[in-house]
């Protein structure tokens, strides 16, 4: 099936402005590693404590572009973008990193606790942004939030390796709220858990859009569709198609969205 | 002329494949168990005649006993010097090693360009490789003078120049295997501390060391034992006096230089004075292997959190 040929030709993607508050523009936004070219011209607005959900076949750039969102390219020298990307107005590529980082939390695919207690994995988070004093409320508190409490409260001294993937994957969620971000970037969380595990953490998420904007990239389009408020789907670096979830899967505006959405190719 | 394989009947063909088999396993059957055989006849031989030698003297003077005098007509058996003589050295050279040791890793794996990581890492490793005979000179006529200049008290053969050489010596075993350990530390775990907003400092130093331990630690248990095992830099540097005392500015003698003295002089083959190098050779090798098997069990205990 040759894509190109197929409705809204690219280079002019479906876009709706939310309406309601923005917690993050992204303007034009083209990323580069050495000479390959990751990301073209993605603009669309991310609204403010809602679930976003970022879709699209493998290598179709949604990985990089979350992580354009809390500077983690940076660390990859070969990384180069134009464009511009604002948090509650603010360039963050004109702040300092770590700042930008400490407002938009990220949690990834693998869950990557430090090896460490699971007391200390929290901890470590709140102590570098000099958050000394009531930590044992903070870590009590980030547990909570993540739904991790109950189970782990006996054995807080416990390495985190200790613990089962799923329970892993919340204590690195409970590790980003610790520190209290605005944002939550989640990189295909639950793609290394099982059914079971991956159903607790959607219905943390959702519980957690109250207090955080969540951008999620997921490769299960069914999870996108269980979770998310909006949509955006990508392909080939660009962006094709961002709206409402219920309307990008109920009535796609692009064909590619719609072949993509029914599982034609992906 | 040519000889096809159809040419030759196929049992005798059969029948030297086999042959050729047996012989070249049996081959390297001898090879493989070389250094076995080995180890385990200078262990026979240290134990003989360890034994030999505890016949004559009490364990309880040989461990007590606050002075080594063997080659002179008072003789005393008392290790102590010897082995503080060692304790001194290797401290010494720990000072030296651990701090700049560590530090070149943490340097070379966190902070230099990939590039000048694999053109830095070759020359620690031929750093590693130069002989300590050279060491033992350049500690005897380089440093010794050097540290005269500051301190003119200090005796031509001492501890304290030994000992710092020594520490250079044993940089590169440190500052390599630490370097390997602080590397493997996966990228995921980086990313973590990088993603809640930690500086470049507090995620190599709260993270990636922290993970690295057993690898570094278990990269120090091998300098360690290096160091207690080093005998021509003592030997030529730091004297031949065993005397028991922590002071690092006199001659002492180490447990390696003892071996050396003897070996070199003129001690009759079977007589008491020779077999006192059999039991200072001992407890040299049970010190170095303990330093080994607990270097051994850290560095397996690191590959297994990270396979």
């Amino acid at each position: 099936m040759n894509l190109a040929t197929q409705g809204t030709p690219v280079g002019e993607p479906y876009v709706v402005e939310p309406s309601e508050p923005v917690a993050v523009e992204v303007q034009a936004l083209s990323v580069w590693y050495r000479s390959f070219q990751a990301l073209a011209d993605v603009s669309f607005s991310i609204p403010r404590h809602r679930i976003t959900a970022v879709i699209g076949p493998s290598g179709c750039g949604k990985s990089t572009f979350i992580r354009c969102l809390n500077r983690m390219n940076d660390l990859i020298p070969e990384f180069r973008m134009t464009g511009d990307i604002r948090l509650e107005g603010a360039r963050i590529y004109e702040m300092d990193p770590t700042e930008v980082r400490r407002r938009v939390g990220m949690v990834f695919q693998k869950p990557n606790p430090f090896p460490k207690s699971i007391w200390e994995n929290i901890a470590w988070g709140l102590r570098i942004n000099g958050r000394r004093h009531d930590l044992a409320e903070s870590v009590e508190r980030a547990l909570r939030r993540a739904a991790l409490w109950d189970e782990v409260k006996d054995k807080l001294h416990m390495p985190a390796t200790s613990l089962s993937g799923g329970q892993q994957q919340r204590l690195c969620i409970a590790r980003v709220l610790a520190v209290e971000p605005e944002v939550l970037l989640l990189d295909e969380p639950t793609s290394s858990l099982d059914p079971i595990a991956t159903a607790r953490i959607e219905d943390l998420l959702i519980e957690l859009k109250d207090r955080y904007t969540i951008v999620i990239v997921t490769h299960n389009i069914q999870q996108a569709a269980r979770i998310s408020d909006y949509a955006a789907f990508f392909y080939l670096g660009r962006l094709i198609e961002f709206q409402k979830t219920e309307d990008l899967f109920t009535r796609p505006r692009c064909s590619m969205t719609e072949a993509y959405i029914t599982g034609r190719f992906g | 002329m040519h000889v096809r394989v159809e040419d030759v009947p196929r049992r005798v063909a059969v029948r030297r494949r086999r042959w050729g088999e047996k012989l070249l396993e049996g081959c390297l059957a001898v090879c493989a168990s070389v250094a076995v055989l080995t180890t385990a006849g200078i262990v026979a031989v240290l134990i003989f005649e360890t034994a030999a030698f505890f016949r004559v003297v009490s364990i309880w003077e040989f461990l007590t006993d606050t002075q080594w005098t063997p080659l002179f007509v008072e003789k005393h058996f008392g290790i102590l010097p010897l082995a503080t003589g060692t304790l001194l050295t290797t401290g010494i050279a720990l000072s030296v090693a651990l701090p700049v040791g560590i530090l070149a890793a943490i340097y070379l794996s966190e902070y230099c360009p990939e590039g000048l990581r694999r053109a830095l890492k070759p020359a620690l490793e031929v750093l590693a490789g130069i002989p300590t005979v050279v060491y033992g000179y350049f500690a005897l006529l380089f440093v010794t003078p050097l540290l005269r200049q500051f301190i003119p008290s200090i005796a031509g053969l001492n501890a304290l120049s030994a000992g710092l050489v020594m520490g250079v010596m044993i940089i590169p075993t440190i500052a390599s295997l630490s370097d390997d350990a602080l590397y493997v530390v996966p990228r995921s775990l980086r990313e973590a501390a990088y993603a809640l907003g930690a500086s470049r400092r507090q995620v190599v130093l709260g993270v990636v060391v922290p993970a690295a331990r057993s690898g570094i630690l278990s990269a120090l248990l091998l300098g360690i034992s290096r160091a207690i095992g080093e005998t021509m830099i003592v030997a030529i540097a730091a004297g031949m006096n065993p005397r028991l005392t922590l002071n690092p500015l006199v001659p002492i003698e180490t447990m390696t230089a003892y071996i050396v003295q003897v070996s070199l002089g003129d001690t009759p083959t079977g007589s008491i004075e020779f077999r006192t190098i059999f039991a200072v050779g001992f407890a040299l090798f049970l010190a170095t292997l303990v330093f080994n098997v607990f270097s051994y069990a850290y560095a397996r205990r690191f590959r297994e959190t990270y396979r």
